[in-house]
């Protein structure tokens, strides 16, 4: 049983840290910022949600208790990934002005131009 | 309007508690910080559930209607799956395939959704998704800049982000 334990432990741990090694190899591969941006939002989630549900099936072993920490910190994990990559995203909006951009129907992206009807700067 | 998943008191709480449910959320998520629970715990929790919506109170204006609780939870499943394949995704595309062969492009996806935070979560959900990032909002709010790592068929991307994730969140935001 024990054996079983380390050996569910130890391969979730393997996993998570080969997919935090892919994440950070497509920051190399990857040629441009926009496309490196997809390598550390996707591939290192599953990364840290290894270690992290290692990490809680240790603890289920050790003592017997459901350690709740992991599931916040997941949570965290969650709601600030997209908005660090909408921090890069916008910022490298702002330095390349780029031209290519598709544009919408009526109004232009908000990093170029104000909401109708307000003060803000974009 | 009342909020079933509300404790009691309905008299003071609209004053004490414009967003119940951020309170009890934010409570729960202190009970879970201290990892054990015990009466102060519980009581710490509760000042801040009532405390933190309320200093902040200026940057929600209004309380998201949300009709269905059940489609939360099926949503949030879907979305977690999504995340996983996701991930596979994007490893074997980092893995095997040759940087030329990506048909990376940006997409402007047109917004049915109108409320913010139903915006917000679209755009989040997006981020977290298959090979996309969403970047931008357009100035008038109704349509998303999205960058895809590999998307061949650009109409086809557009149509399946607006059907798995966009109609299910209008079904849930009144």
């Amino acid at each position: 049983m024990e054996f079983l334990n380390e050996l569910l432990v130890s391969s979730l741990i393997v996993i998570g840290a080969t997919f935090a090694l892919i994440g950070s190899y497509g920051m190399l591969k990857l040629p441009d910022l926009m496309s490196r941006l997809h390598a550390p939002t996707k591939a290192t989630t599953l990364g840290v949600g290894g270690a992290l549900v290692a990490s809680m099936v240790y603890f289920l072993a050790l003592n017997g208790t459901v350690s709740i920490h992991e599931l916040l910190i997941s949570l965290f994990l969650f709601l600030t990934a997209p908005i660090t990559a909408h921090f890069l995203a916008k910022a490298w909006l702002h330095t390349q002005q780029p031209n290519t951009l598709p544009r919408p129907a009526r109004h232009d992206w908000s990093t170029f131009e104000k909401a109708p009807g307000s003060d803000e700067a974009g | 309007m009342a909020d079933p998943h509300m404790p009691e008191q309905p008299g003071l709480l609209r004053r004490c508690c414009p967003h119940p449910l951020l309170s009890l959320a934010l409570t729960l998520i202190w009970l879970l910080l201290i990892n054990s629970f015990s009466v102060g715990g519980l009581l710490v929790g509760l000042t801040l559930g009532l405390a933190i919506p309320r200093l902040t109170s200026s940057f929600w204006p209004g309380r998201p209607r949300v009709r269905h609780y059940g489609k939360v939870v099926a949503y949030v499943l879907l979305v977690i799956r999504d995340i996983i394949v996701a991930n596979l995704q994007v490893a074997f595309i980092i893995l095997f395939r040759p940087v030329g062969s990506l048909h990376t492009r940006w997409l402007c996806v047109p917004l049915d959704l109108t409320s913010p935070e139903a915006i917000t979560l679209f755009a989040g959900t997006i981020t977290m998704t298959p090979g996309t990032v969403s970047c931008d909002l357009s100035a008038d709010g109704k349509a998303l800049l999205v960058h895809c790592l590999d998307a061949p068929d650009a109409e086809a991307a557009i149509r399946e982000m607006k059907e798995r994730y966009e109609s299910r969140l209008q079904e849930i935001f009144a």
